[in-house]
């Protein structure tokens, strides 16, 4: 299939192509590698259990569209870039139906859960494994970006988001924001907000004169330099 | 049911009797004598009734509501120490805080001078804890409160023995209450009171409304064969004097400032003693204030009054007042109520009063001696508003009142009650059905429905069943609900209530270094609307707390501005109408754009508008809505003046844009005001509907109420905005308190991600229903565009023009102020990549 086809955009970190996926996953076809992060399972379960009954829902939404992401590229390997779990019970408290989800994603495939702030004690009952960051294909996977990390790494934590404005109009969506050495993942969780790209926590892990925010649309990944958001 | 008997005109020999002689010897020492309403009131009451009294300001309608009271207990006498505990014998509710503590004041003085031995106390939010306690350990003979605090009160676990002695419970400015979601849960209050103390009788305070039975009902139980309250009506006072301000100078096509007339309001401020300036929002107020104190050149005592600023400083204001010290206050909506205080001998009202109602119970802060007419003047701030005010005048004469009727018992309030009941003590679901539908609100509440409220208040309510093990209250083996946990009885206090504030930030003050990086924060200046700060970007102006500033940024969770170099805000501060225009004053507005016998009453530059209208356009008779085509700049634009107020005209907007790319027209965008509604395209409507391609009956058919509202409702961020306060009252979202922010990220969630998870996923969800009735109900007017649209069948009247018209202006004037939703954002998106691409192709 056809990178535009599926609405996806190209970007390279450190050298390596990757295509951003409209439905907020990042794959690298080269070593079969899909990275998604910040799915937040149970993240409805957890303000339940303090009072807060939220809709039961989130896990098996954000579920359902990680499937589709599977069946899309059908990747050798899945890293889970942290705060996979909303909060430390949430892995061992999920409802069957939604860890067979999982289960039957992760067959025939390797699947690494990066432990986050959210759970830094991974994941239990699941298939996978749990690691605190990854090297791979001379990238580095963690959970939170690292200032003054080497080129090349690829984290989550911040949920960034981009806003547009144009002719007094604005848009605000999450995106996939790089600027070619370091690349940080929109959040993957339906129940999961944004921080804005000109908050002062994304200062310094940037050029933000080659920054890029790779703007997830309806159906369709729009990249746009941090420059041009202004209009 | 029994006819009421209405009382007016002079004394009530029969009810002086009924005086004790205290009374009566107050009144000959005063050298008053009692009114004919207050002795009506206190026959009725004395006759075991409830009773609604409708009086104008000034006609000691508070007194009148106190008097069964006072008498009852003036012939008690004081309670002996040692005997057993008494509960409170009287509840004044009134919808502000101000009002309580102002009652107390007036309410002490003649007390005091009859040698009453009662207590009579205050509990608002700002009451003290040590108080409090107190207060529930020895009860007050009156206390004074308001609807939330009642709420809490009810919630504990004391309710039965603090109100088992209750008589009597006096609502004030009750037409004010019951139209809102304070008055429903308000209701549901009352219900409680009467099974805590079955003899306890309702008395209501209100101004005059045009159909009394709702609130005659209101204030009893609802049931089968019962009767309305008691009605006693004061006769009315000296009619208002009112004016439009006369002003040379040139009156703006659009916008909600009035700046050209500050200099004459400043005249006015100088001829009389002391002027109470209302506008309709916080912006305005601000905004109205700047402009005065900018002309001030004789530094006049001129304050500020409204809900943002600090308590502490309201209250200096409101004190400042009471002693006559200020010559003026811009005011709010805070002030709107019957608060008395001082000389106020004008009223100004800058903007649209957008209701007659509204604007009687503004004038009648003037002057409250009732044989004296009060002195009030309109600032139309735009040529429409000129027209409205007109209307307004025209309105208030022949004394036409428009007080929205109150509706079915809001969802969300219902859910918050059943959780503050079982706070309270267990209950059992059949018991508390039957109270609740004895509130009028709530009077058809269907079983079913109250089930999924408590199956909402105790798991979510959802259909998948997997919060069982976190209910907050569970129904134990004798059938009664139970709270789970001490945590949800807290969670319950610190949620209270049904006024849900905007998330707001901090603005601090910053200075920019010379290298125009920011340093360290100064100050911080007050809170401001979290969605109005995201809508700005770096280095646009706006006025806040009397300064023009230069926003820089939002840093954690604060907003950053420093000092502007300019006197000129670029982004106004306007946060849109607050009150829709009401439907009387728009069929006034369109009477008079028809008539043209009328104009001679309007200002020349108005007049002189309407007849250039008249030359190069055309003027719609009263049954007509007239539509203009032209194009203007590389667009073509449409505008329909339905005058039906801006939220009616806001959905009319996202329908017909709807409907017009679904023609093929390829429309851009709109923008609606209170009295118009632009749409603007790619395409010239005008032409096609000369073409046929375009048919403007079908355009405007009914049938757009159905799918299309349906669909466009699925997107609506409006609905959004709905759905958060509905979660918000009912508990699902916990309320953001002072200090909490700071904790971060984490514990916030998205009111917009659970909206859209649980309606992918539950559309039926109780919440959800209350969101869509709320929404149709309220910000989407639904039901008014629905008469608008069937009234106007056959009677549109379209003109093609080359150009824009004069009554057009001011519609195109508010372009650019609205946000763009659906498709419209999508092409903003595939703009902005593009322009990637062609810079990449540039190097």
């Amino acid at each position: 299939m056809r990178d535009e086809d599926i609405g996806a955009s190209v970007t390279k970190v450190a050298g390596v192509e990757f295509v951003c996926d409209p439905m907020g996953a990042l794959y690298c076809e080269a070593d079969g590698l899909l990275v998604v992060s910040d799915l937040h399972l149970e993240k409805g379960a957890a303000f339940a259990r303090r009072g807060q009954l939220l809709p039961p829902y989130d896990t098996h939404a954000t579920l359902k569209i990680l499937a589709r992401v599977m069946d899309r590229y059908r990747p050798k390997l899945v890293v889970s870039l942290g705060d996979n779990f909303h909060d430390r019970v949430g892995s061992a408290l999920m409802p069957d139906d939604c860890r067979t989800l999982i289960v039957e994603m992760a067959k025939g495939r390797d699947w690494i859960w990066i432990t986050g702030n959210h759970d830094p004690d991974g994941v239990s009952g699941l298939p996978g494994t749990v690691a605190e960051s990854m090297a791979f294909a001379g990238l580095t996977f963690r959970h939170e970006p690292a200032k003054g990390a080497e080129k090349g790494e690829v984290a989550g934590h911040l949920h960034p988001a981009a806003t547009l404005r144009r002719r007094e109009k604005s848009v605000r969506r999450p995106c996939f924001a790089t600027d070619g050495d370091r690349l940080i993942m929109p959040s993957f969780g339906v129940m999961t907000g944004g921080l804005d790209l000109a908050h002062a926590a994304f200062r310094g892990l940037f050029d933000r004169t080659r920054l890029i925010a790779h703007m997830i649309g309806k159906d369709r990944v729009y990249p746009v330099s941090y420059q041009g958001l202004k209009g | 049911m029994k006819t009421p008997t209405e009382t007016a005109g002079d004394l009530h020999p029969s009810g002086l009797e009924l005086l004790p002689a205290a009374f009566r010897r107050w009144f000959t020492e005063k050298g008053w004598q009692p009114r004919a309403h207050q002795l009506s009131l206190l026959e009725k009451a004395r006759g075991g009734k409830s009773v609604l009294l409708i009086a104008p300001t000034g006609a000691g309608k508070t007194l009148a509501g106190f008097i069964p009271s006072l008498t009852e207990l003036a012939e008690r006498g004081r309670k002996k120490p040692g005997t057993a505990f008494q509960g409170v014998h009287t509840l004044y509710i009134s919808p502000l805080k101000a009002l309580a503590v102002d009652i107390e004041r007036n309410l002490m003085k003649p007390v005091g001078e009859m040698g009453l031995a009662l207590t009579i106390e205050t509990r608002t939010g700002d009451t003290p804890q040590g108080k409090r306690q107190r207060q529930k350990l020895s009860p007050p003979d009156i206390l004074l409160t308001t609807p939330e605090q009642l709420a809490l009160l009810i919630a504990n676990g004391e309710a039965e023995r603090f109100f088992g002695d209750l008589r009597y419970v006096v609502f004030d400015e009750l037409h004010s209450l019951v139209t809102s979601k304070r008055g429903h849960l308000l209701s549901l209050g009352l219900a409680r009171l009467r099974r805590l103390a079955p003899g306890m009788q309702a008395i209501g305070l209100s101004a005059t409304v045009a159909d009394p039975l709702d609130l005659r009902k209101w204030l009893v139980p609802q049931a089968e064969g019962e009767a309305a309250a008691d009605i006693v009506v004061a006769p009315g006072g000296a009619r208002p004097l009112i004016t439009i301000l006369e002003s040379e100078d040139r009156i703006p096509w659009s916008g909600h400032v009035a700046r050209y007339a500050i200099p004459a309001v400043y005249e006015e401020i100088k001829r009389h003693k002391t002027t109470l300036i209302f506008v309709n929002t916080r912006s305005q107020a601000e905004l109205v204030f700047q402009e005065l104190w900018t002309v001030n050149d004789d530094s006049l005592p001129i304050a500020l009054h409204h809900g943002s600023l600090d308590a502490g400083q309201r209250r200096k204001v409101e004190a400042a007042m009471a002693e006559n010290k200020l010559r003026a206050v811009v005011a709010t909506s805070t002030l709107d109520l019957g608060i008395d205080w001082g000389d106020v001998d004008l009223v100004i009202h800058v903007g649209a009063p957008k209701g007659a109602s509204r604007l009687a119970q503004r004038i009648g802060r003037a002057n409250h001696r009732m044989d004296e007419p009060s002195r009030a003047i309109l600032v139309p701030a735009n040529r429409f508003e000129v027209l409205e005010c007109q209307a307004a005048l025209d309105a208030n004469y022949i004394n036409a009142q428009d007080t929205p009727p109150s509706g079915a018992g809001a969802l969300d309030v219902l859910a918050q009650h059943v959780l503050g009941m079982a706070c309270a003590e267990p209950f059992s679901g059949d018991a508390l059905y039957e109270e609740v539908r004895s509130a009028l609100p709530y009077a058809e509440l269907p079983r079913e429905t109250f089930d999924r409220v408590l199956d909402f208040a105790a798991t979510g309510g959802y259909a998948l069943k997997s919060y069982d093990r976190y209910a907050k209250i569970r129904q134990r083996p004798d059938g009664l609900w139970r709270v789970s946990n001490p945590q949800t009885a807290q969670q319950y206090r610190l949620n209270i209530g049904t006024i849900v504030e905007s998330p707001m930030l901090n603005v601090r003050m910053v200075r920019k270094n010379k290298l125009g990086s920011l340093g360290p924060g100064g100050p911080v200046l007050g809170k401001i609307e979290e969605y109005f700060l995201e809508s700005l970007s770096q280095g646009d102006t706006f006025l806040f707390s009397g300064k023009v500033l230069r926003f820089e940024g939002i840093r954690e969770n604060e907003a950053l501005a420093s000092q502007a170099f300019s006197m000129d805000p670029k982004v106004p501060a306007y946060a849109g109408g607050k009150f829709p225009l009401s439907t009387y004053l728009a069929e006034g507005v369109r009477g008079l754009l028809a008539d043209r016998s009328e104009w001679h009453r309007l200002p020349d530059q108005v007049r002189d508008w309407l007849e250039i209208q008249r030359e190069v356009s055309i003027l719609p008779r009263r049954d007509q809505m007239l539509i203009e085509t032209f194009p203007r700049g590389s667009r073509f634009f449409m505008v329909a003046y339905p005058f039906e107020g801006r939220l009616a005209h806001q959905t009319l907007g996202m329908l017909l844009t709807r409907r017009l790319d679904r023609m093929g027209a390829r429309p851009l965008g709109f923008v609606a005001t209170d009295y118009s509604l632009g749409i603007w395209g790619l395409d010239d409507m005008g032409d096609l509907i000369a073409k046929r391609k375009l048919d403007l009956q079908t355009l405007f058919d009914e049938d757009m109420l159905g799918d299309d509202l349906e669909a466009w409702l699925d997107e609506s961020f409006l609905l959004k905005r709905t759905f958060r306060n509905c979660a918000v009252i009912a508990g699902l979202i916990e309320r953001r308190h002072p200090g909490q922010e700071k904790t971060g990220r984490q514990v916030t969630v998205s009111a917009d991600l659970i909206y859209d998870v649980l309606r992918s996923h539950e559309p039926d969800h109780i919440l959800l229903q209350a969101t869509r009735q709320e929404a149709a109900a309220g910000l989407l007017d639904i039901q008014r565009l629905g008469a608008m649209l069937n009234r106007i069948r056959g009677h549109i009247l379209h003109r093609p023009l080359d150009r824009v018209s004069p009554l057009a202006v001011p519609v195109l004037l508010e372009i650019g102020k609205e946000p763009v939703a659906g498709n419209a954002s999508e092409s903003l998106l595939a703009e902005a990549a593009e322009d990637l691409i062609r810079d990449a192709m540039q190097v």
